[in-house]
C-alpha cells in the first residue's frame, strides 16, 4: 500500500527531516492515531496510577485470605469482592468471570489484527467477516460488563454507590466505576468505529479507494483498549 | 462502477503471517494462565505483585509490538511512543511512594 508506507529516502545531501519525505514512515492518519493512543495511555495511567495512590494510603488486609470478611476498615481483596459468575448462582468462582471477559477481549483483538491483514490484500469479503467477529466480540465484553456493575451495585446487602459500599472504604466503589467505566465507554465506542469501517467495506467505500487504511487505524484503537484492559485486569483484580 | 470494483486484485493470504499472529494470540492466552495459577497458589507480598506487573508488562509488549505493529515501524516512530512513557514510569513511582506516607499519617 503506497499511501500508508510513504517514501523514507531523502535527496542527497538532505536530512528526512527537510521535507517530502515521511521521516515516520506511516501516513497523516496513522501517525494521529499513535498520538492520540498516547494522550489516552497518559489518561488511564493517571485514573490507575490514583488508584494505587489512594489504595496504598489506607491499611490492607492483613490476616489470610480464608477469614478474610468485608469491612470498611481496610481495602478488599479483589478475589472476595468479584467471584460470581452468570447462571451459577451462589457458587463460589473467584476472578473467573472477568477472565472470561478478557479471554472476549483478547480474542476480538485478533480477530481486528486478522482483518487488517485481509484489508492489505484488498480482500473485501475476509474485512467484512472478521470485522463482524470483532464487533461482536465487543458486544460481548459490554454485555459482561453490565451483568458484572449489575452484581456489583446489587451486592448482597447494601451493595454499592459512589459514596458507600458493603465491600470496603468508599473510594473502592468509586474507583471500580470510574475505571471500568472509563474503558467501558472506550469499548463502548470502539464497537462503534468497528461498525463505521464494517459498514464502509460492506458499501464499498475502502474498495473505491482503493486501500484499507481506515481499517488499519481504527484496529490501533481497538488493540490500544485490549491493552488499557490487560493493565486493569492486573491492577484492578489481580493485585 | 460495479465493474471497477470487480477489477481489484485479492492477493492470497499470507499463511506464515496469520500463524505469527495466532502465536500471539496463544502466547497472551498462556500468560493469563499462568497469572491465574499464581493468583492462587502465591501469598500476597510484594514479590507476587512485582511477577503480576513484569507479566502485565509482557502482555503490553506483545500487543503493542505485534498486534499494533509498533516493533516494524520506523525506530523514530517507536521511539516517540516508548519514550513518553518514562513520565508514566515516574509518576507511578512518586504517587504510590506518596500513598504509603499518606497512610502512615491517617491510620
Amino acid at each position: 500500500m503506497a499511501s500508508t508506507t510513504g517514501v523514507n529516502v531523502p535527496a542527497p545531501g538532505r536530512s528526512v527531516w527537510d521535507g517530502g519525505v515521511s521521516p515516520m514512515g506511516a501516513s497523516y492518519g496513522k501517525l494521529m492515531m499513535w498520538f492520540f493512543l498516547l494522550s489516552d495511555a497518559f489518561t488511564f495511567s493517571a485514573l490507575l496510577i490514583t488508584y494505587g495512590l489512594v489504595r496504598s494510603s489506607h491499611p490492607a488486609y492483613a490476616g489470610s485470605p480464608e477469614d478474610f470478611v468485608f469491612s470498611q476498615e481496610y481495602w478488599p481483596i479483589p478475589e472476595k469482592v468479584f467471584e460470581a459468575v452468570p447462571f451459577f448462582h451462589g457458587l463460589e468462582a473467584p476472578l473467573v468471570f472477568v477472565g472470561i471477559m478478557t479471554f472476549i477481549l483478547i480474542m476480538s483483538s485478533v480477530t481486528m489484527v486478522l482483518a487488517v491483514e485481509a484489508g492489505h490484500r484488498m480482500d473485501r469479503a475476509a474485512v467484512e467477516k472478521w470485522m463482524l467477529w470483532t464487533i461482536l466480540g465487543g458486544l460481548t465484553f459490554l454485555s459482561c460488563q453490565a451483568w458484572e456493575w449489575t452484581h456489583f451495585i446489587h451486592g448482597t446487602g447494601v451493595g454499592a454507590s459512589l459514596s458507600y459500599n458493603e465491600y470496603g472504604p468508599p473510594d473502592f466503589a468509586a474507583f471500580f466505576f470510574f475505571i471500568t467505566g472509563f474503558h467501558g465507554f472506550h469499548v463502548f465506542s470502539g464497537v462503534c468505529l468497528n461498525f463505521m469501517v464494517y459498514y464502509n467495506t460492506v458499501t464499498g467505500v475502502y474498495q473505491r479507494r482503493g486501500h484499507y487504511e481506515m481499517v488499519e487505524k481504527v484496529g490501533l484503537y481497538w488493540h490500544f483498549v485490549d491493552l488499557v484492559w490487560v493493565f486493569v485486569f492486573t491492577f484492578f483484580y489481580l493485585v | 462502477m460495479e465493474h471497477a470494483e470487480d477489477n481489484v486484485q485479492v492477493i492470497p493470504p499470507n499463511k506464515e503471517k496469520i500463524r505469527r499472529l495466532w502465536t500471539v494470540a496463544g502466547y497472551l492466552a498462556a500468560v493469563t494462565a499462568v497469572e491465574f495459577i499464581i493468583a492462587f497458589t502465591m501469598n500476597h507480598g510484594p514479590l507476587k505483585v512485582a511477577i503480576f506487573v513484569g507479566l502485565t508488562i509482557v502482555k503490553a509488549a506483545y500487543i503493542v509490538g505485534e498486534f499494533m505493529h509498533l516493533r516494524y515501524e520506523v525506530k523514530v516512530l517507536f521511539w516517540s511512543i516508548l519514550i513518553p512513557m518514562i513520565f508514566v514510569v515516574w509518576m507511578l513511582v512518586a504517587f504510590v511512594y506518596e500513598g504509603m506516607a499518606i497512610g502512615e499519617l491517617r491510620f
